[in-house]
């Protein structure tokens, strides 16, 4: 089976699904440039040359427009794959995102569907604040978009395609650490797991979450990079003789509850990882879940591995300082026992 | 319309003086609709607030009169007259200004938000500019499927001031779409006087700084809308790209309830009540060439009451959406 990056695996569903359909296209700025980046991350590079530069349309910078177009284009028969160089410029566009595609469905009443997808770079990567955030909770807080945040290569591209065929606003948010982006994108201290990705046809469904790893004694529930770092606190907890289960919910949008919920019910125990800042957070939402649902199965009180309510910082010292370590991890799951 | 009547000719043949005809009785049943939401509204049949049309009806038919029924539009908080004109179903506007099940919109959208799709209208986009990218994305739609279909995105002088528009402007320029920006500039945002807002004499000036067209038209003459509008869309449909076209007219109502006006002057409103879009197709009518006569005008009068009598009782007669409903529609597969 052919090995993948989280980038060539996007690549790769991009391309499945516009030479499936051809409403299926792709705008965002610097995406097929020739000479030029295949996006910020070369998620989209060598695209053009397949399918000209009618749909893999470069944009001015014009993130508004950017939402708006798609919104237009998606509610007129086209399914558009838009992207952001940073996660961080959705916030130029969140009256596009909020008030336009998230509530035409609904305000229609039923009438007129938004297939887009917007995907989006989150992670902080010694960049500064603006372009660093991870803004995933935001999204989950808004009735009518869905929310994906893939972790793995295989996902990755799964994900994508049913986005691509979803009747919805679909967010997919892309970590840029585990991207796998070569060359002169490459990212410093990145993971860029590479995983197997069948050649087949397959689609990943929107609202399974997945176990990366089986336990007893403790629930781990991440998302994107923090899915990593649970894991590597797994490994060392294990160690200890404490065998933690990690849950990859991989949608936030509708969220696998059960999945959480069983893993919570079978280990008595919760740490929930975000990358995203603490209050009011993601990692808030499925710890009131669990409490609601789950309380009387638990054996300690829920933890939350958060970054700390500032901005992302820029000093590598300081960013370390923020995103959550392995040894934050391992030492809430400890704090448990 | 199968008449390409743009302007008066000395004599009119049938199909211009039923197309004459025509937008009069277009511009008439948006005012009559308008004066009984008002009353409705005063009423407390109407659970919501209004924005009404009155005064600026030979914008919403002038330029949807050069439109096909394929063809797009993307309106705003003031949006009753673009959906009339458009041709959404006036019963089906009605009940969802009465919030009940038949609406437009199911009673989820309300008075800013009518519309209907199969006519080309998605629900009116209230968020004062931001139609402006959502038409621009629904004319590159029709460029890419060659469909043909052209898109207008109507707003205001207040809208002409948000990012969103000039973004979309931009877009639609450097990709040639099939756009007709429609500023119909009736004065006041709210109560904001444009001159506060605008340096520019004419909103129409900054077509030029995004390589477009633009022109000023007269927004209480519906032959002149017309006729700028049928341009506009015989340009787009050639491929050559949009149009900034800037209607000057009056609300001859206030922004919305419960508005005295104490913004503006008597006086100023007594002008344009003289320039009035309505009386003064009505007076084109009744001169030469057409010299049509009171009582035809008062069988279309009689036509109009008739639809908005129609659509009063339908929605009089509707039944309320369930509480339940609030769940229904978040996501596509949830209807």
């Amino acid at each position: 089976m052919p090995q993948m990056t989280i980038a060539e695996a996007l690549r790769e569903g991009i391309r499945e699904e516009m030479r499936r359909d051809p409403t299926v296209f792709c705008l965002g700025e610097d995406i097929g440039v020739e000479g030029g980046f295949g996006g910020a991350f070369t998620v989209t590079l060598g695209l053009s040359e397949e399918f000209g530069h009618e749909r893999i349309l470069d944009t001015p910078i014009s993130e508004t427009g950017i939402a708006g177009v798609a919104i237009g284009a998606a509610m007129t028969g086209m399914r558009p794959i838009a992207d952001v160089q940073y996660g961080d410029f959705l916030f130029c566009m969140m009256d596009q995102l909020a008030n336009q595609a998230a509530k035409m469905c609904y305000m229609s009443g039923g009438t007129v569907k938004v297939p887009l997808v917007m995907r989006a770079p989150v992670g902080s990567t010694r960049r500064g604040a603006q372009h660093a955030q991870s803004l995933e909770a935001f999204f989950t807080h808004i009735p009518g978009l869905k929310v994906l945040a893939p972790s793995t290569a295989y996902d990755a591209k799964g994900l994508l395609k049913s986005a691509v065929r979803d009747d919805n606003p679909v967010l997919l948010f892309e970590h840029k650490l585990l991207y796998g982006s070569k060359g002169g994108r490459a990212e410093k201290g990145a993971l860029s797991p590479v995983g197997e990705v069948p050649e087949e046809e397959y689609l990943v469904p929107i609202g399974k979450g997945a176990i990366r790893r089986e336990g007893r004694d403790v629930t781990l529930v991440g998302k994107l990079l923090t899915v990593y770092r649970a894991l590597g606190a797994a490994e060392t907890l294990a160690q200890e003789g404490i065998e933690a289960e990690v849950i990859d919910p991989r949608t936030l949008v509708p969220l696998d509850k059960e999945l959480i919920l069983n893993s919570v019910r079978k280990t008595g125990r919760l740490v929930v990882v975000e990358e995203d800042n603490r209050t009011n957070g993601w990692a808030a939402e499925i710890a009131a879940m669990v409490a609601e649902e789950a309380f009387f199965w638990l054996d300690a009180p829920i933890r939350r591995v958060s970054a700390p309510d500032t901005p992302p910082p820029f000093a590598p010292v300081m960013e370390e300082f923020y995103v959550p370590s392995e040894q934050r991890v391992i030492e809430a799951a400890k704090s448990l026992f | 319309m199968d008449t390409a009547l743009t302007s008066l000719t000395e004599t009119p043949t049938c199909a211009e003086s039923a197309l004459l005809l025509d937008l009069y009785r277009q511009m008439l049943l948006i005012r009559r609709f308008e004066e009984r939401c008002n009353a409705l509204f005063l009423q407390g049949r109407i659970p919501s607030t209004l924005h009404l049309y009155i005064g600026q009806e030979a914008v919403a038919v002038g330029v949807c009169s050069a439109l096909g029924p394929e063809d797009y539009i993307t309106s705003t908080h003031r949006p009753h007259g673009h959906a009339l004109a458009k041709g959404v179903n006036p019963g089906a506007i009605m009940a969802e200004l009465y919030a009940k099940a038949t609406g437009c919109c199911k009673a989820k959208g309300g008075s800013m938000h009518v519309g209907d799709m199969e006519v080309g209208m998605p629900p009116a986009i209230a968020i004062v500019g931001a139609g402006a990218p959502i038409a621009v994305g629904a004319a590159l739609s029709a460029k890419m499927r060659r469909s043909g279909q052209i898109v207008v995105c109507f707003f205001g002088e207040g809208g002409a001031n948000e990012g969103a528009v000039h973004e979309a402007m931009n877009m639609a320029a450097i990709w040639r779409l099939p756009v007709l920006f429609v500023c119909e500039n009736n004065l006041y945002g709210a109560s904001t006087p444009v001159s506060q807002v605008v340096a520019v004499k004419d909103i129409a000036d900054r077509a030029a700084a995004y390589g477009m067209p633009g022109r000023v038209v007269d927004g209480n003459d519906v032959l002149a809308v017309r006729e700028a509008a049928s341009e506009a869309a015989a340009r787009a449909r050639r491929g050559e790209g949009p149009t900034l076209i800037e209607c000057k007219t009056y609300r001859l109502c206030g922004h919305s309830r419960s508005d005295a006006c104490n913004y503006r002057s008597r006086e100023e409103e007594a002008e344009w009540r003289a320039k009035d879009p309505l009386l003064r197709l009505q007076q084109t009518l009744r001169d030469e060439p057409f010299r049509v006569d009171t009582a035809a005008l008062d069988r279309i009068e009689a036509e109009v009451t008739a639809v908005i009598d129609d659509a009063v009782a339908f929605a009089e007669t509707s039944p309320n959406p369930a509480a339940e409903d609030t769940l229904k529609h978040v996501f596509w597969e949830d209807r």
